[in-house]
């Protein structure tokens, strides 16, 4: 983990201000996760992977922040966050059903940076997404296409059923092409026909989908904790450098 | 001022003193697992904790040793710099001021080091005078893997991430150097009372 790129990260950068963010547009992503465009003034940019922390502030006064991954790439017009409804939560019920168009928040960022990735930094590239783990790893996907990155890349998604699916229709339209494979596998329910992956990630699902351990490729895992420890272990016990795999983790624990 | 964001309403809570919540937090009952890599599995026979750098005898300790140790039950509040708090977390461990007693050093820094390469600096004055532990057990239980176990450094005063899982020493040094998140632009000393959470904070 110890960073190659020290230098780099240590050089001066544009402090994490607290800026006035409005909802751009919204976009129905699932029947439980949006997506909301937001037009930032004087953002600093991203690299893919990063995120942001969002603030509220009620009439009152009263406020609450938290952190969600950038889904857009840095290349986009408007920075994108794909927000699930967390059930009983405080923010994601609100920036997920309320929000619209028009609508003021606070944002600052961006936040991170290791689990990041450039087109700069080369392949090949495995990414493995539970639920809206999928977010950070489209913009990645989508900073590649914006730079027509021919890079090896490998998407594995893990999503419940056809209906939380997220950019299931962006996806399919990016691969298979130019190195890009994208594969599904849907834990409980599956779509009429599918007779590709079905259940929860195991070593087999890997094996098929990763670029070989000999090809180094770089690993970002992103989803819920249980979900990432599984793949992680999974991908070490592979063969697959530790210090290659970036785990990006939400949610309670599960035990 | 801050704009307000139309139609939220927020949840303010009635049960818990407003004064133990740091600026920016929101209190979880969970205890979520933030972690850059795969969780490492050193057993504890392998396991050892060592004093460097700036020290004329460098010490280490195997986890036999540790646990020889006088130990310490601490019930404290904890607090993750991505908002969430907890309040009443129970550990046992050693102090540091234990594994630190009769050393005679130049530094005023500290670098905590641990299994999978992760680092994290703090001054020497935090990490002593009753307010840092190496942690082994959290609950009454072997403290799990994805906390930090076998061992974890707990400096439950700043926020979390000085805290680093999977430790397995601190190097003494008179020199400050950024550790692994605070090279990626997170605050360097991280005082959750001052929300400083990033360089600029």
């Amino acid at each position: 983990m110890a960073g190659a790129a020290v230098l780099e990260r240590l050089t001066p950068r544009v402090p994490v201000t607290w800026r006035v963010a409005t909802v751009r547009a919204v976009v129905d992503e699932t029947p439980t996760a949006r997506t909301l465009v937001l037009d930032v003034p004087g953002w600093p940019g991203h690299v893919a992977g990063q995120h942001v922390d969002v603030r509220l502030t009620a009439e009152d006064g009263y406020q609450a922040q938290r952190s969600y991954s950038i889904a857009s790439g840095p290349e986009d017009p408007g920075l994108a966050i794909t927000v699930q409804v967390v059930p009983g939560g405080e923010v994601s019920p609100y920036l997920a059903g309320e929000a619209r168009p028009g609508d003021e928040l606070e944002l600052r960022g961006p936040i991170g940076g290791f689990f990041a990735w450039r087109v700069a930094d080369g392949g090949p590239l495995l990414l493995v997404g539970g639920g809206s783990g999928l977010a950070p790893l489209m913009a990645m996907l989508r900073h590649r296409r914006a730079q027509a990155s021919t890079v090896e890349a490998r998407l594995l998604a893990s999503v419940r059923g056809p209906a939380d699916a997220l950019y299931r229709a962006e996806l399919d339209a990016l691969g298979p092409r130019e190195g890009l494979r994208v594969a599904w596998t849907y834990t409980r329910e599956r779509p009429a026909g599918w007779t590709g992956f079905t259940g929860r990630v195991d070593a087999g699902m890997l094996a098929a989908v990763a670029p070989p351990p000999e090809a180094a490729p770089r690993c970002f895992v992103c989803g819920p904790t249980p979900f990432v420890e599984t793949v992680a272990d999974l991908l070490v016990r592979a063969g697959h450098d530790p210090r290659a795999v970036h785990a990006e983790r939400f949610g309670p624990t599960g035990s | 001022m801050p704009p307000i964001s139309r139609g939220f309403q927020g949840r303010r809570r009635t049960d818990v003193d407003p004064a133990r919540i740091p600026p920016g937090q929101y209190l979880t009952p969970d205890f979520p697992v933030l972690s850059a890599g795969p969780t490492p599995r050193t057993p504890p026979d392998a396991w050892t904790f060592s004093i460097d750098g700036a020290i004329d005898e460098p010490r280490r300790w195997t986890w036999a040793e540790l646990l020889a140790l006088p130990q310490e039950t601490v019930t404290v509040d904890i607090h993750c710099v991505t908002k969430w708090s907890k309040l009443d977390t129970e550990w046992t461990g050693v102090s540091l001021d234990t594994l630190l007693d009769g050393v005679e050093t130049a530094a005023e820094h500290v670098v905590a080091w641990s299994d999978g390469g992760y680092t994290t600096n703090l001054p020497l004055e935090d990490v002593t005078g009753g307010r840092a532990w190496i942690a082994h057990t959290y609950d009454g239980e072997p403290l799990a893997p994805e906390h930090g176990g076998p061992a974890r450094l707990l400096v439950p005063h700043l926020y979390f991430w000085k805290s680093a899982k999977w430790v397995r020493g601190i190097t003494l040094s008179v020199e400050d150097r950024p550790g692994f998140w605070e090279g990626y632009g997170y605050h360097n000393h991280g005082d959750p009372w001052r929300e400083q959470r990033y360089w600029s904070d």
